[in-house]
């Protein structure tokens, strides 16, 4: 048997390179309103993770919650150093991808957003950390990586 | 052809190549990473939009602004501006000593879309001042109340607009043609019946922000389409539909038969296909409806909040009778949001000064539910607006009750909830 993992090849909405730890979100999450840029923190007293901070992780969400203020959540989020690192949905979502775009204009910073499958998104899931390629594959990594 | 197979016209081309500078290239670039991963397969001409990046929320909305200016944006269409985070023609509701970023970068940013030449309007109902869109027109708007209100009382056709897009769309003056933008997506999905509902209330506008919340609730992102409303005189409770069932639901459009231009009959609203679901709303739901909304015991009060959306001049007529000869408890408050279009309006017929004696704030440009833009905005509020009540006590931490228009006045005099014996005791719970 061939122990290394699988890699997966993603739908690429925006395309960029990221390594981080896996948070796996139990909700869609607003990036306006629900998370604030300032801290890296989801602060909506709805969301069951509230007070997690998302900044640095490879980020899984099914969706996002719709807002049309969204993109202006993640570019804000670059420009301060608190966005994920990276974020795998499943729902494929322009907001997102639109402010990783204006941030890699304005500030030189992205942050890659890929959608997959469903039973991909149950296996990346497991994982403890991921690598994104620029070509939008994902591989896990063995073990959990140090923040950077 | 784009590499992703997308249709382009020779000034695209041109815009993607930069041959119309920076600006315009990154602005063609988000269009088509927006048509792709909508599935568009061409581009539709776009003839009006309504800008919501002009509303503040961080300082990469004044960067990308200035971007902009600084590489050679110019818009391709005619752009109106959505509320402010503060406002221009009002500077002293909300002063900078309250919070110096937030007031002046928000400043800052409505200067620069008015640089980049947006009609300042500042209005969150653009629909409600004259030279607008029309009925088949493409358009590009992000307000949420504004996407349902046009796709589905105007007719004419938006998807829900995020930042940046919004404005990257109005300077090549095309938009993905995908979603709204298309026949079979306006479609309507499931059919809510209103005839159980006593034709008392079907003329009172609160009705409508209450069935817009239910319908929200109900119907997600599907379309409903809704029969049994009788004629309209005004489009004040058309827009209360679209802004409560945008807020509780994300619905972008709404059929309503015999009303809304695209149901004529209940088989034009369908499409000739059928309804996914069928719905019968009842009293008790319209009552839940109003406890959902409401946060608050009945009891004192300290302030009254409306024109969420934007007061209209004809909800101005509706509200002078109400106050007239009155005067509101003292130490409340009382606001009333709206465009300084619309405000202009009610000054030339005298309204303002009887407001004012009534005891009441006239505020335009912005809102008083997302930013404590006014004094007071604290404790115990009543509101008219099914979208004030859903979101203020999230954002701005306050109790809500919600009522009609008649009862937030009374209420007002009083110094503490009334509630109308003829709304609540007629066959509601």
């Amino acid at each position: 048997m061939d122990e290394r993992p699988a890699v997966i090849a993603a739908r690429i909405l925006h395309g960029g390179v990221a390594r981080g730890n896996v948070l796996t979100l139990t909700e869609p999450l607003s990036f306006w309103g629900a998370f604030d840029p300032r801290s890296g923190e989801i602060i909506d007293i709805h969301h069951p993770q509230k007070g997690t901070c998302i900044s640095g992780t490879i980020l899984l969400m099914r969706e996002t919650r719709g807002s049309g203020t969204a993109p202006g959540g993640m570019a804000e989020a670059l420009r301060l150093g608190t966005a994920p690192a990276g974020v795998i949905l499943i729902e494929p979502d322009i907001n997102l991808a639109i402010g990783a775009m204006v941030a890699e204009t304005l500030y030189g910073r992205s942050c890659p957003v890929l959608s997959v499958g469903e039973d991909d998104y149950a296996k990346l899931a497991q994982e403890a950390a991921l690598e994104i390629t620029a070509g939008g594959l994902i591989t896990p990594l063995p073990r959990a990586v140090p923040r950077a | 052809m784009t590499a992703i197979g997308i249709a382009l016209d020779d000034r695209d081309r041109a815009s993607l190549d930069g041959a119309h500078g920076p600006a315009m290239q990154f602005a063609m670039r988000l269009v088509l990473a927006a048509a792709e991963i909508l599935g568009a397969r061409s581009l539709v001409s776009v003839t009006f939009a309504h800008i919501d990046a002009c509303f503040y929320s961080g300082e990469a909305h004044v960067d990308f602004a200035q971007y902009l200016l600084a590489h050679g944006a110019r818009l391709a269409i005619p752009a109106w501006t959505n509320n402010g985070v503060v406002s221009l023609a009002d500077p002293d509701i909300r002063p900078e000593a309250s919070d110096p970023q937030t007031v002046m970068g928000a400043r800052k940013l409505m200067q620069l879309y008015e640089r980049l030449g947006c009609k300042p309007v500042w209005t969150c109902a653009p629909y409600q001042l004259p030279g607008g869109p029309r009925y088949g027109d493409h358009i590009v708007a992000g307000e949420s109340n504004a996407v349902s209100f046009y796709n589905s009382v105007i007719g004419a056709r938006t998807n829900k607009y995020g930042d940046y897009l919004d404005v990257a769309c109005a300077l090549i003056g095309k938009a993905p043609y995908a979603g709204l933008h298309l026949d079979e997506e306006r479609r309507g999905d499931i059919l809510i019946r209103t005839d159980a509902i006593p034709d008392d209330w079907k003329n009172d506008n609160i009705f409508y922000h209450l069935l817009g919340h239910y319908a929200g609730q109900f119907s997600g992102r599907r379309i409903p389409v809704i029969s049994g409303l009788p004629p309209q005189k005004t489009m004040d409770s058309l827009k209360a539909l679209s802004a409560a069932a945008a807020t509780s639901g994300g619905v972008a459009m709404w059929h309503a038969q015999g009303i809304t231009p695209e149901a004529k009959t209940l088989d034009h609203a369908f499409q000739g296909g059928a309804p996914g679901a069928i719905l019968e709303l009842t009293s008790a739901l319209l009552a839940k409806a109003r406890q959902d909304l409401t946060s608050a015991a009945d009891g004192p009060l300290d302030m009254v909040a409306l024109g969420t959306p934007h007061f209209s001049l004809t909800e101005f007529e509706r509200l002078m009778p109400f106050i007239d000869g009155r005067r509101l408890k003292p130490g409340l408050a009382f606001y009333i949001s709206t465009s300084r279009h619309v405000r202009h309006e009610a000054a030339t017929r005298g309204w303002l000064g009887d407001l004012e004696k009534f005891g009441a704030t006239v505020i335009a440009d912005t809102c008083t539910y997302y930013s404590p833009a006014v004094r007071r905005c604290r404790g115990h509020i009543m509101t008219n607006s099914a979208k004030w009540a859903y979101y203020a006590p999230g954002m701005l931490g306050v109790e809500v009750s919600f009522g009609s228009l008649a009862e937030c006045v009374e209420s007002a005099v009083r110094g503490e909830v009334w509630r109308d014996p003829r709304l609540w005791t007629n066959g509601l719970p």
